[in-house]
């Protein structure tokens, strides 16, 4: 029976596939084993709880692929010209809860697209071929923008240093609402640094640290560093109760794509920075409406993504079976231009792409 | 019979012995101080099993002993989803220790996790390479640092000597288990203000995957006379 199941897996895969090399994708396939330390570059220990991680004596840490996306991306780095599109279609492991009927090794059947000219399009295009291939399964459907969020922390006027730190958070919220509330003023500055600040202020920076011996890779030149910065964040004034409430609202905007859309367009009459990303919106609406697909009407959540499709940072989407809330994501993607600035180092590569899981959807129709 | 684990020598085992006795229960090694059986007196139907302490996870989570008394802090890093796999029966009051994260003493603009995050991230910036954390407790390091939502570090193994490894330049911070802090002091290094990530002690733990038969159940019965242990809910 099992091996049964395993053939209508792989058939079901196998159809996935050809509809996106029948949409111009060229089949890659990438090696299964893969440096941990890419990876743990990447997205940080956290990843250590949700791959499989084996030894070598030579090679050292090895993981076994959690997702194509890095593969493909250095793949595309290293020999692709743009526009390209990619398709593959093979195991991934992850590990799973004790007690969870999800499997810990599963196939994705991906479609990658690189393409730097018209984002709105290349958004259009991945999502309308993901619609019209799932079409058929009748499934819910669920998107976002982290992009929007990103662009109400531009827009906060406050040091750039703080930008950056509620940046850096933006997929953390509990650390992201932490220091929110730090720099709003709502928390007051932690007691410790408090005395820390006056100390230095008696006796000044220099003569304190002489007073402690100093172990470690950690230069005496970073700390100061570090505690000019917390002099500067200490006269800085708190972001503003408007500026606050502003970025609460846009984290929690949700409802059709054109009612959320309108809501950014009024709050970017006061927030001007807001107007980029509903300009990109707008054009990404558009780009959906000439494929056919009712851009406005589309279910849309600011926050889609933040806590579980890591390292998206603009347009997202995912597809869910309504009656079986036991199965995990069918389908899911979105634009990753964060993590191919990192991994390719400063080059900039607009991506986006997305996956299907062919198990969940037979899971589904056995279910129904 | 009920199979009790507990562990098999050192200052942990004579507090068990002590704890057990003050209820009115003799568990004593049988034969040589070498062989790893014994005896208990004043329970029925209770096997004794001397194990080391850090085994004790493990044969609880395969159901090979019923009872075991062990630290907190070796059940909740060695076993995922421990409350799934077994059952806090009772703190013990002895064997206390904090798993802390310490930082160079000469880090004078770090105090808190939020500090170790920003410089972290500092760190990241000046090294080209993440932030150090020498530990041998992946697991609750790791879960720790996730829910206060750090980013831009790694665990670095060290099974013994952990202390010494920021003069050693092999890592910048430290977790490890501390019941004093004296060790910490003497290698010029502070505990973060925010509270230990775990605070252990010694306690008696109940496996949920052993087999819970009627002998065992019997076992547990008359020992739950001796320790008042209610143990209705999980039998």
């Amino acid at each position: 029976m099992k091996n049964d199941r395993r053939g209508q897996i792989k058939q079901q895969a196998d159809r996935l596939a050809d509809a996106f090399i029948a949409a111009g994708a060229l089949p890659v396939e990438t090696d299964s084993l893969m440096p941990a330390e890419i990876l743990l570059d990447l997205y940080g220990e956290d990843i250590r709880a949700r791959a499989f991680i084996t030894h070598d004596a030579e090679m050292g840490e090895q993981m076994l692929r959690p997702d194509f996306t890095v593969p493909i991306v250095q793949r595309h780095m290293a020999e692709g010209a743009e526009p390209a599109r990619y398709t593959y279609n093979g195991p991934v492991w992850r590990k799973q809860p004790r007690g969870s009927n999800a499997p810990s090794e599963y196939i994705q059947v991906g479609y990658e697209l690189f393409d730097r000219a018209n984002p709105a399009e290349a958004d259009a295009e991945v999502f309308a071929l993901f619609s019209k291939i799932l079409r058929p399964h009748g499934l819910r459907v669920a998107t976002g923008d982290i992009g929007i969020l990103l662009a109400a922390i531009s827009a906060l006027k406050t040091t750039e240093r703080r930008r950056a730190a509620l940046r850096r958070h933006v997929w953390r919220p509990q650390r992201f609402v932490r220091l929110l509330e730090r720099y709003g003023g709502q928390t007051p500055m932690p007691a410790g640094r408090k005395e820390l600040l006056q100390q230095i202020t008696k006796i000044g920076a220099e003569s304190l640290l002489d007073q402690t011996p100093l172990h470690g890779l950690r230069a005496r030149a970073e700390v100061l560093e570090r505690i000019e910065t917390l002099q500067q964040d200490a006269t800085a004034a708190p972001i503003s109760n408007e500026e606050v409430a502003m970025l609460e609202t846009v984290l929690e905007l949700k409802g059709t794509a054109g009612d959320v859309l309108a809501q950014l367009q009024t709050l970017a009459g006061d927030f001007p920075a807001l107007a980029d990303s509903t300009a990109r919106m707008t054009a990404r609406h558009d780009a959906l409406e000439t494929r056919g697909i009712d851009a406005g009407a589309l279910p849309f959540e600011v926050s889609f993504g933040r806590t579980t499709l890591e390292y998206y940072d603009g347009f997202v989407f995912g597809f869910f079976a309504e009656n079986r809330p036991d199965l995990p994501m069918i389908a899911s993607g979105g634009r990753y231009d964060a993590l191919t600035r990192v991994l390719g180092q400063g080059r900039d590569i607009a991506a986006v792409g997305g996956i299907i899981r062919p198990e969940s959807l037979i899971a589904m129709q056995e279910g129904a | 019979m009920l199979k009790l684990g507990i562990p098999s020598k050192g200052r942990l085992q004579q507090l068990t012995v002590d704890w057990f006795a003050e209820r009115g229960i003799t568990v004593a090694r049988t034969g040589s101080d070498r062989e790893y059986a014994g005896q208990v007196t004043g329970a029925d139907n209770v096997e004794l099993v001397m194990l080391s302490a850090g085994e004790i996870p493990k044969e609880l989570t395969a159901g090979r002993i019923h009872l075991g008394v062990t630290g907190n802090d070796l059940i909740q890093e060695k076993i995922a989803d421990w409350q799934q796999v077994v059952l806090d029966v009772e703190p013990m009051g002895f064997g206390h220790a904090d798993l802390i994260l310490a930082v160079p003493d000469g880090w004078i603009d770090v105090t808190t996790v939020d500090d170790l995050d920003a410089v972290a991230a500092q760190f990241r910036a000046h090294h080209g390479f993440r932030l150090r954390i020498a530990t041998k407790y992946h697991n609750l390091v790791r879960g720790y640092l996730s829910a206060q939502g750090v980013a831009d570090y790694q665990l670095v193994d060290s099974q013994g000597a952990t202390e010494g490894t920021v003069k050693n330049l092999t890592a910048e911070v430290v977790a490890d288990i501390t019941s004093s802090g004296a060790t910490l002091e003497a290698n010029h290094l502070r505990v973060l203000a925010d509270g230990p990530i775990l605070k252990s002690q010694a306690t008696v733990f109940a496996s949920r995957t052993a087999d819970w038969n009627d002998a065992a159940r019997a076992g547990l019965a008359s020992l739950s006379q001796k320790t008042g242990w209610d143990v209705g809910p999980w039998t």
